[in-house]
């Protein structure tokens, strides 16, 4: 029998060995910003909640490397997120909350329940900081160096495994 | 019967929860005044992917995300940027992904590849077994 029968046979086992294989892998539906390593785009945000701040691009220039939140009081992974922060904030670092889509009472009430680890909070209420970002949803937290260049893209909640790589961005940021 | 009405309750999508309150932004429904921009802005519309729900263009989906998507092309375009510099905008942000329609580039190119290959495998498989035979023919004959 000639040996070249045997090539169907063998694509299909490789085939249905990388289907296999790629059953067993987790699934990634993240979508990466092609942002990173380029300037933080400008923006001006109105106030997200009436006793603190807006948010602009020109409040990252300058000082230490800051942390970029982008959230919303209706996103149910940024309660679990919460508390991720505010041992970040108590580590000294200044974190600006992006609200996406949110209305000032509801902020407060979130802020209230779940703590306030934000120097401001700027208000994006079509999504357009999101957009320009290159964020494909809630939440998501950029690392921002003092020259106000995006060095790190953290997609999703931080959990407390993140946090230890989250300030080892934030220092190599600083150099 | 009450045990039924809370199975049912239970089957109503809770996702909802997840949903923002917040009014559409105003070029989310809204056409542009113009309809030859408006058809434009929609052409591009429907080459664009929603970043949310991943299987439907902005111009298809009613989620949030894509009607502030829908609201940037539409409102870029009514301030005079072309369909091309629009797509731009969104391809240095998300790069491929955005991209509905799935273009040659450094990651997709064996998609465009590997079929011509497999075509011109069978063209030759094919080509050399008609000579054959046919030279068998007329050996034959």
């Amino acid at each position: 029998m000639r040996w070249t029968l045997w090539i169907p046979l063998a694509l299909f086992a490789f085939f249905l060995g990388v289907a296999g294989y790629m059953l067993t892998q987790p699934k990634d539906d993240s979508i990466p910003s092609q942002m990173v390593e380029k300037q933080l785009p400008e923006f001006e945000l109105p106030a997200a909640v009436e006793t603190m701040p807006g948010a602009s691009s020109a409040d990252f220039i300058g000082g230490k490397p800051k942390l970029l939140n982008i959230w919303a009081s209706w996103c149910l992974p940024c309660i679990a997120e919460a508390k991720q922060l505010e041992v970040l904030e108590g580590q000294g670092v200044e974190i600006i909350g992006i609200a996406i889509r949110d209305k000032p009472a509801d902020v407060a009430d979130f802020l209230e329940r779940y703590g306030n680890p934000y120097t401001r909070i700027g208000a994006d209420d079509i999504s357009q900081l999101m957009l320009d970002l290159g964020a494909s949803g809630v939440p998501e937290t950029y690392v921002i160096d003092a020259a106000g260049k995006i060095t790190y893209q953290h997609i999703g909640d931080i959990r407390l495994e993140h946090i230890p790589l989250l300030l080892e961005k934030l220092d190599e940021a600083t150099q | 019967m009450r045990f039924l009405l809370i199975l049912l309750g239970a089957l109503l999508p809770t996702a909802l929860a997840a949903q923002d309150s917040m009014p559409p932004a105003p070029y989310a429904y809204k056409q542009l005044e113009d309809p030859a921009l408006e058809a434009q802005a929609t052409e591009l519309m429907h080459t664009l992917r929603c970043l949310t729900c991943q299987s439907q263009t902005i111009a298809d989906s009613d989620a949030p995300i894509a009607g502030d998507m829908r609201h940037q092309v539409r409102s870029r375009m009514a301030a005079g940027e072309s369909p091309d510099q629009v797509r731009e905008w969104l391809r240095t942000r998300y790069g491929d992904y955005v991209s509905y329609e799935p273009e040659v580039s450094a990651t997709t190119w064996p998609l465009f590849i590997i079929p011509v290959i497999f075509l011109l495998v069978i063209g030759l498989v094919l080509w050399r077994r008609l000579r054959r035979t046919s030279s068998n023919e007329s050996a034959g004959a």
